[in-house]
């Protein structure tokens, strides 16, 4: 299986980088004094990227296809008040709650993918689009957070089974879920395929236009799954929820630290997964040093940078 | 020329519905105090015209504008005496903004959206670090005239437009326009004829980093000194471009049509004004339009399913 001998190569490299900077962060948070993975930070870590993490996932089917998606930060608000609206405090509602909102998301992504393929608009614009089309709509009807979830819902966002919380079996299964689907499916292939080249893929037999609508349906949905999540933690439905977090970008950032190319074709879920637990436990090695957050801004930014640039010098360095 | 006939449909009738409501509009000063309002804009979508045209993005534009309008007012302070030293220093972090974004992206072999992005993150961490959240000091009356003073009658902010985009033609004309365009479109095939590629790839960043300083001189004398003023223009340039027929992936378009490209979106903000969509369904109305516009500018007649032109690989 030479796809799944290429796909090794980049994951290897965040986990690496993952291990280090644990490593890093380890030993400047004991000469601070403090203690670096405890219980609580890693539970922490958890929590923090499972939202992000949900997203990028989808995100990465997108990429891997060739596309991207900007419109899953609005998105990820829609849903949120979508949830929160329909539940309306009330345990029984949660169901059609939770149907609406993976219904509205596949919608979202089937326009997404549709606008693509059919009127043959590139995805940075298109997606674009689609985003202001959510945001308009959005501002249009709230001017803060709306609607009510219920306590049974909330235990999504807070409780946890032992040291792992739910939020993070959400995201692991929708990861394992991912990875199934790109390793062991004929939809995988194909996205790998649609996404290395696209005209080699269609004159091989491939509908490359229904492969890309179906990876924007799941990277919608993936989205709709995040504002699940970000709804239970609030308790309620934000406008801009979805926008604070930078989801957009920081989710196509994460991909692209987890060693996935961003013009398609190559990388997977476990090295996204990777990517995201690293912007995570920076985040958290710069809460234990009580770091100014605009510092934090401007590491991050250096990081991804430095990050996808050894990945170019490793894949320069070898035929491939 | 002829990716440009839609765009340019698209401007005249977004300029005739705007003077049947508001027949002020096609008088001199209406249409200068129209092309006031967009300058900044069409001068970023120039200089993100080079970048993308050599199969390049730049996200960083909106937040290079943003804190250049912060370190202006931090350093100027109101003090009148200070303007052109930091008018010439704006421009020089410009410069190196995008010097430092290309050769990034050229020599690191980085993809341009991830460095751009990078860089996002950079300044606008820097700045907010520097200033301690929230932007102090005044910009001086010096300073101020470009974005809203003018010669008589014509705002400055139109003759710096006139005269940079006058530039940006003739350089898309002279070998470095050529060159450029090239190794957008091909850039194996350009590097094996002898282009330096990487060369003019930073080239036509260090000018998208230039029009980001140009933009935010306009900007902070028209609009004043906030955190956000640069807020969204990266999109907004891009759109611009692309609304231009300007091909995301590169080698393809000119720069007029880009030009024109953000003149219409200015177009379409003013007639959503006007029309008094309210501020949020604004959005709305704008996402549909750039999808439309696009769609309608890559089907060509007589209608026949050509590939589409690698674009799905355009962020590579």
């Amino acid at each position: 299986m030479p796809l799944l001998t290429r796909l090794r190569e980049p994951t290897q490299v965040v986990f690496l980088a993952l291990l280090g900077l644990v490593a890093v962060g380890w030993a400047l948070v004991a000469l601070d004094g403090g203690q670096f993975l405890t219980l609580e930070s890693v539970v922490g870590i958890q929590q923090r990227s499972a939202a992000l993490g949900i997203v990028a996932i989808g995100q990465t089917l997108a990429i891997l296809a060739g596309s991207l998606d900007l419109s899953v930060a609005y998105l990820i608000s829609l849903a949120s008040l979508v949830a929160a609206e329909i539940m309306a405090g009330q345990d029984g509602n949660i169901g059609p709650a939770v149907a609406a909102v993976l219904a509205i998301s596949a919608l979202v992504g089937l326009v997404n993918g549709l606008v693509i393929t059919g009127l043959r608009v590139h995805a940075f614009i298109a997606t674009l689009g689609v985003a202001l089309i959510i945001k308009g709509v959005v501002d249009h009807l709230y001017d803060g957070p709306a609607g009510k979830v219920p306590e049974s819902f909330q235990v999504l966002g807070y409780s946890r089974i032992g040291p792992i919380p739910v939020s993070a079996l959400l995201w692991a299964g929708v990861a394992v879920l991912a990875w199934f689907l790109l390793s062991r499916t004929r939809l995988g292939y194909r996205i790998y395929a649609v996404g290395g080249n696209e005209e080699v893929a269609r004159l091989s037999g491939i509908r490359t236009g229904r492969v890309i609508v179906l990876t924007h349906v799941l990277c919608s949905v993936c989205a709709g799954i995040a504002g699940l999540l970000l709804a239970s933690r609030l308790g309620a439905g934000a406008p801009t929820v979805g926008t604070d977090g930078g989801y957009d970008l920081e989710s196509i950032a994460a991909v692209v630290l987890g060693g996935t190319a961003l013009a398609g074709g190559k990388g997977g879920v476990a090295g996204t997964v990777g990517g995201v637990l690293l912007l995570a436990v920076l985040d958290t090695a710069f809460n234990q040093l009580e770091v100014n957050s605009f510092v934090k801004d401007v590491v991050r930014g250096v990081v991804i940078v430095v990050a996808v640039a050894v990945y170019a010098r490793r894949t320069v360095g070898r035929p491939a | 020329m002829r990716r440009a006939l839609p765009i340019l449909a698209v401007l005249v009738a977004l300029l005739t519905a705007i003077a049947l409501v508001n027949p002020h509009f096609l008088e001199p000063a209406g249409f200068l105090a129209f092309l006031k309002r967009a300058a900044p804009l069409v001068i970023l979508a120039a200089g993100q015209y080079f970048v993308i045209v050599s199969g390049e993005f730049d996200l960083s534009v909106g937040s290079l504008v943003t804190a250049e309008v912060v370190i202006a007012a931090r350093l100027i302070d109101g003090d009148e005496s200070a303007t052109w030293p930091v008018l010439v220093l704006l421009i020089v972090i410009g410069l190196l903004v995008g010097l430092v974004n290309g050769v990034a992206t050229t020599k690191l072999r980085v993809p341009s959206f991830i460095v751009t992005l990078g860089m996002l993150l950079i300044l606008s961490g820097a700045v907010f670090l520097w200033t301690g959240g929230a932007p102090r000091g005044a910009l001086s009356e010096g300073f101020r005239v470009f974005g809203r003073g003018g010669l008589g009658p014509v705002p400055w902010s139109v003759l710096i437009l006139v005269a940079l985009g006058a530039a940006a033609i003739r350089l898309m004309r002279a070998d470095f326009g050529k060159t450029l365009m090239a190794a957008g479109d091909n850039e194996r095939a350009a590097a094996l004829s002898g282009v330096r590629v990487d060369r003019v790839k930073i080239f036509a960043f260090m000018l998208s980093g230039l029009a980001a300083a140009v933009a935010a001189i306009l900007l902070g004398g028209f609009a004043g000194v906030s955190a956000q003023v640069g807020q969204g223009l990266e999109f907004s340039a891009i759109t611009a471009v692309v609304l231009g027929g300007v091909a995301l992936g590169g080698g393809r378009g000119s720069v007029p049509a880009a030009m024109a490209g953000a003149v219409t979106l200015e177009a379409l903000f003013t007639l959503l004004n006007l029309y008094g969509i309210s501020g949020a369904l604004e959005f709305t109305v704008q996402g549909v339009i750039i999808i439309a516009a696009v769609a309608a500018g890559a089907i060509r007649l007589p209608w026949k399913p050509t590939p589409r032109r690698g674009d799905a690989h355009a962020a590579s």
